[in-house]
């Protein structure tokens, strides 16, 4: 038991410092993009609207005079104190507008990630235990929709269907639950087919085991067999994709709150990218990546309590 | 070493070994036909790709019309005769944009999926067969373009390279490169404990025609499949990056742009948005489908359950 305890910390420290590399290689590639761009990167982050004072302020405050490696430090340490600049737009700290947007894209992408991963799980599970029927097919023929349509006309269709001919649902906006639906039924569409496709192949896979054979012998009732032993052990494949889509669905959801003018950080990017708003782009490319990184260390550790024969490599 | 790799290590057996052309290899593309034929949906999407190419090719046969002549007076007008998909806010024919934007579509996805391939192949191929500091460096910078979420990436690199044709192949084709690179690794970590391989090494030949000419035709048919499946995601990608404004940029007819053009007429003419998105579906659907075939196909051992 000691030795299984002391292997898991030595595996948590790896994933930890795993994690902590990729996210330094993020930052390296967030504090070049501005540094690639043509022209002078103090004129860049100030944007287009900047006195010339502003732009000399900068260049000192950033130590732009400075090799590239020492400014990398300094952007570094800002970061360690939340610093991540000051919106060319607004003028006011990139953290401080970032924090409101980043509520609301949570709010869609968890809302659509609980919503994708019961609704794929159920679906996936309920077809691998009738493979080949009429309902198998149906799932089969949904998935493959869901992974080729693009979530944005989706989106667009949701809004002629429920919110042009029905009137039944808000078109944009954030106001209320009713808001919330169309966002995140076009959001979670992708998800929901990639973890049914996902979990039917992987419980069909299970369902074939001897133990599973052997419950069955003992007379537990299906449920109870698909439930607590194939669902299980099936679970592991499951939730890598799940964590996976957790990263998509950040992604997705760019294109999401665009079309529904949901105020998150994703139509903040758009909107600081047409008005070469780099700080705030940095800020936010910086946040998207480190949530995804962090995610998929969760779902690492989680497979360790889910299935103990997991070994720590 | 042990005696059975001295003994293909002579020349002749290891020639036989490692040259994957010849006979066995054209039965093995006749026996990868035949699975595929039998595979009904990837016929399917084989026949769904045919169209859509044979349209977007076949444009200037389909139509009189000029995608880019604008004519203000027959703006947003319904079906008709004279403009079978009606014609957008610009009275720009319809048919026409989608035709002709098929060819460009279809192609920024050719261009940026072969981009992939091209740098993330040979990074994977060096990756897997060096080990090392080498494998290490590749795999982290694999893991870092892997955490910027699914469409981020692209996004990003647009937002750092700037809109137009050009860079909008150069961000989508980057994004693909993590996937091969890691595909590739993983394939090759198997085939360089291949005895054929040691045999190669045995013969004293140089590394590099090792892994170019005797491990990654080896390695070829999980990256075809790959492929394959990329085109359906980066032509969804850039079509993303269109719908945005920050794709291909107006007047020229691509599906993402037309899009994000028709949005904003979304009450008033829903054609605008319907029929791109539904053209995009279906060339997504038809990668999807034949690449699930192919797999089945090139590979049986790597079908899904």
């Amino acid at each position: 038991m000691a030795a299984a305890v002391s292997l898991f910390r030595q595996y948590l420290a790896q994933r930890l410092l795993a994690s902590a590399v990729t996210l330094l290689g993020v930052s390296v590639i967030v504090f070049l993009m501005v540094r690639v761009l043509p022209g002078d990167p103090a004129q860049v982050l100030a944007g287009l609207l900047a006195t010339e004072e502003d732009v000399a302020r900068l260049r000192v405050d950033l130590g732009l005079d400075q090799p590239l490696h020492i400014q990398y430090g300094v952007f570094l340490a800002r970061l360690a104190h939340g610093n991540l600049g000051r919106s060319a737009r607004t003028s006011q700290p990139v953290l401080e507008e970032l924090k409101p947007r980043l509520r609301a894209t949570l709010t869609l992408a968890v809302v659509s990630a609980v919503l994708a991963s019961f609704a794929g799980v159920a679906a996936g599970a309920f077809a691998a235990t009738r493979p080949y029927s009429r309902f198998d097919y149906l799932l089969s023929l949904v998935t493959l929709f869901g992974v080729s349509m693009p979530t944005y006309w989706l989106g667009l269709m949701l809004i002629i269907a429920f919110a042009v001919h029905l009137n039944w649902l808000p078109a944009a906006g954030s106001e209320g639950t009713a808001s919330l639906i169309l966002p995140t039924l076009t959001l979670a569409a992708f998800s929901v087919a990639l973890i049914a496709r996902m979990t039917r192949a992987s419980m069909l896979e299970v369902l074939g085991q001897e133990y599973v054979r052997t419950a069955r012998a003992k007379g537990l009732g299906e449920t109870l067999v698909v439930a607590r032993h194939a669902l299980r052990n099936a679970l592991v494949p499951i939730l890598t994709v799940i964590g996976l889509q957790f990263g998509t669905l950040l992604g997705g959801a760019v294109l999401t709150e665009s079309v529904f003018g949901w105020p998150g950080m994703g139509l903040l990017l758009i909107e600081s990218i047409f008005s070469r708003d780099y700080a705030m782009v940095q800020g936010i490319v910086l946040v998207f990546s480190s949530l995804f990184i962090l995610t998929n260390l969760a779902v690492d550790l989680l497979y360790v309590a889910i299935d103990p024969r997991i070994r720590y490599a | 070493m042990s005696p059975s790799i001295l003994e293909s290590a002579t020349p002749e057996r290891a020639i036989v070994e490692v040259t994957p052309a010849g006979r066995p290899a054209l039965r093995r593309v006749r026996e990868g036909w035949q699975r595929f034929r039998r595979h009904r949906t990837a016929m399917a999407g084989l026949v769904l790709l045919v169209g859509l190419f044979a349209l977007a090719l076949a444009a200037p046969l389909l139509t009189s019309h000029n995608p880019e002549r604008q004519s203000l007076s027959v703006a947003l007008r319904p079906l008709s005769l004279a403009h079978p998909l009606g014609t957008d806010h610009l009275g720009r024919d319809m048919l026409a944009r989608l035709l002709y934007g098929g060819r460009l579509s279809l192609l920024i996805g050719f261009l940026a999926v072969g981009l992939g391939v091209v740098i993330g192949v040979p990074l994977g191929a060096v990756s897997g067969f060096q080990g090392g500091l080498t494998d290490l460096v590749i795999q982290r910078f694999a893991d870092i373009l892997l955490s910027f979420p699914g469409f981020l990436l692209a996004l990003s690199l647009v937002a750092i390279l700037g809109v137009g044709l050009q860079n909008v192949i150069i961000s989508v084709g980057i994004s693909a490169v993590p996937s091969f690179i890691r595909l590739v690794r993983g394939s090759v970590l198997s085939i360089r404990e291949q005895v054929y391989v040691q045999a190669a090494h045995a013969i004293g030949q140089r590394r590099s025609v090792i892994i170019f000419r005797h491990v990654l035709p080896n390695a070829m048919a999980p990256v075809i499949v790959q492929a394959t499946l990329s085109l359906g995601f980066a032509i969804l990608v850039a079509a993303g990056l269109g719908f945005l404004g920050l794709g291909v940029q107006a007047p020229t007819p691509e599906w993402g742009t037309m899009l994000g053009e028709g949005r904003q007429y979304i009450f008033r003419a829903p054609g605008l948005t319907m029929y791109p998105g539904l053209v995009i579906f279906l060339a997504v659907l038809g990668f999807n489908l034949f690449g699930d075939g192919l797999r089945d196909a090139l590979d049986p051992r790597m079908s899904r359950a």
